[in-house]
């Protein structure tokens, strides 16, 4: 077999996954010593529950436990998973202005937000393109606190600091505090909400999906969101770090065992179902969100008035329509994967897969890409090259395994 | 029965397996990355691929310690009956959930048949990597060829230098 030794085929796992950090390649950072590598507050439990450990995004992270991705990408949406996402970095903005301020960066109408609740944004550069994709939270008018991606930390902590500075300098009332002190836990699927009462006296059926909440979850003071990268119903919950294993084996022990802690395999999978980007391989640097199919995410006032970076080019896409579109697809033979090309029935070349693989939940095979204008409603038939070959497929809409997020009816 | 579990427990310590009464101790082998089980009686490449040489014809598979490392398989490419296969050279793919590998010819020849049951279940590539999940059968055109793969003494010790060489 080759993809290099066997070892460096698991490594190939997390070459695909750790793609949103955009380093040039070197063997350094795929094959960094343990020593090398950040670990979150649960390594140790994830050893000790028999986590595989893999290097990713510059921290040891398990890609699955004892039960294979395939089984656990299934009890995900049968029961409910459990993830460490530590690694993510959440980060708090307060003062006056924060509101304006965080409004110079992202798409979202961060002004029409209601306090409590929070959205996917992305925050863009001056050419429209994607920095980064985020969720953000209004928690008061005068703090925001929002977590990006653990594969862009610098790159946005260095472009927010850079912002913040020349904002703050003409007067802006600004600043921000990095959560380092606290882990980042998602727990999704059924029984998440059913779990999750147990360790908390707030009443979780009147958090709906996208709100947020500060509250006392097993005795500690943690900030909960409902929601998550699965399409499931779920929350991400900021916990203190000291507290972050006793609350990961709370919820564990209150699930009697049915929600199962929950790799960054199975967690790309679900994603993937769930039709949601990846960043470094959905969306990247040089696409816009209109194109990424974002649109909804840029606030209605906001396409009217801009006021974001690259504001230009997003609001003329929006005026003339993108050139390429991301759009879902099926197909047969073996998973289209990322940078396979899409062609026409007639061998021309429309378009590129950037992610794509076998659904657990669907059993077949699910990609995403981008395609030309024009070539991207459903139903169109394609054909995708895998090594060489090309394999019939169809463009189709996402989410491929409908979401379940909580909303009031 | 009493007799047969004794073997297979002595059988899983030793890493090794007696193909004879295969069928019966794969359900008592829990395939772990520890204990991988190396078949007696194959020839083995350091790609991870097995040989099984019957008379006239040879049947390539991939090793327990090889599907254990790739993970659940989703699909698998394989060549055409009458096709042939070189030695050290790829002839098809197995798709796991996360990656895609080549698989490399121990030997050359033609092939003769291939698995079809692959097409539907590869998972038998894991479930049963040394029968089942057998990939092809080969006319072995230089059966000198296998004189050169490892035994499974020899293939057990390098996964095991491989794996702690991480």
């Amino acid at each position: 077999m080759r993809g290099g030794s066997l070892w460096q085929l698991g490594q190939s796992i997390t070459r695909r996954l750790a793609q949103s950090d955009k380093k040039p390649l070197s063997p350094r950072r795929y094959f960094a010593s343990g020593a090398d590598l950040k670990k979150t507050a649960l390594y140790d439990f994830h050893v000790a529950h028999g986590g595989k450990m893999v290097p990713f995004a510059g921290w040891s992270m398990p890609i699955q436990y004892k039960d294979s991705i395939i089984d656990s990408t299934v009890n995900c949406r049968v029961n409910g998973s459990l993830f460490d996402v530590a690694h993510m970095c959440g980060l708090s903005l307060k003062g006056k202005d924060c509101v304006p301020f965080l409004e110079t960066l992202v798409v979202a109408d961060v002004a029409g937000l209601a306090p409590g609740t929070g959205s996917l944004t992305v925050f863009t550069n001056e050419k429209g393109g994607a920095i980064d994709d985020s969720v953000i939270t209004k928690v008061t008018d005068e703090h925001i606190y929002l977590v990006v991606n653990a594969g862009c930390r610098d790159k946005d902590l260095a472009h927010i600091e850079e912002h913040m500075k020349a904002f703050k300098s003409k007067g802006g009332d600004v600043s921000w505090h990095i959560h380092d002190e606290r882990s980042l836990l998602a727990l999704q699927g059924p029984l998440a909400a059913p779990v999750l009462q147990h360790l908390t006296k707030e009443d979780l059926s009147k958090l709906y999906f996208g709100q947020f909440q500060i509250l006392d979850i097993n005795g500690s003071t943690c900030f909960l969101t409902r929601t998550g990268y699965t399409g499931e119903d779920g929350f991400e919950i900021s916990v203190p770090s000291e507290h972050a294993v006793d609350l990961a084996k709370a919820i564990l022990e209150k699930s009697e065992g049915k929600v199962r802690l929950t790799g960054l395999g199975a967690r790309d999978s679900l994603r993937l179902e769930a039709g949601l980007c990846l960043y470094g391989n959905d969306m990247e640097q040089h696409i816009t969100p209109v194109e990424a199919g974002l649109t909804w995410a840029i606030g209605k006032r906001r396409r009217a008035d801009g006021g974001f970076l690259g504001a230009d080019v997003i609001l003329k896409q929006l005026q003339d329509g993108p050139t390429i579109r991301r759009v879902g697809f099926f197909s047969s033979g073996p998973p289209a994967r990322s940078h396979s090309e899409v062609h026409d029935e007639n061998g021309n070349k429309i378009g590129e897969i950037t992610s794509g693989g076998f659904s657990p939940n669907l059993k077949k095979n699910v990609a995403m890409g981008y395609v030309k204008s024009g070539q991207h409603k459903n139903g169109t038939k394609v054909k995708i090259l895998v090594r060489g070959k090309p394999y019939e497929g169809n463009i189709t809409k996402m989410p491929f395994v409908a979401t379940k997020y909580y909303k009031p009816s | 029965m009493a007799l047969r579990m004794w073997a297979s427990s002595t059988a899983n310590a030793l890493k090794l397996s007696s193909s004879a009464s295969k069928s019966h101790l794969l359900p008592a082998f829990s395939i772990s990355r520890c204990f991988s089980s190396v078949l007696e009686g194959l020839k083995y490449a350091n790609s991870h691929e097995w040989v099984k040489h019957e008379g006239s014809v040879a049947t390539i598979g991939i090793s327990d310690h090889a599907q254990d490392h790739l993970g659940e398989v989703v699909f698998v490419e394989l060549p055409e009956e009458k096709s042939s296969v070189s030695k050290e050279k790829n002839f098809g793919a197995v798709e796991s959930v996360k990656a895609t590998s080549e698989i490399i010819s121990p030997i050359s020849g033609e092939v003769i048949e291939v698995n079809t049951k692959l097409a539907d279940s590869p998972g038998l590539i894991n479930s049963s990597p040394y029968e089942e999940g057998w990939m092809i059968k080969v006319k072995p055109s230089n059966p000198a060829e296998l004189e050169s793969l490892m035994g499974p003494k020899e293939y057990t010790k390098f996964c095991e230098e491989e794996d702690a060489a991480h």
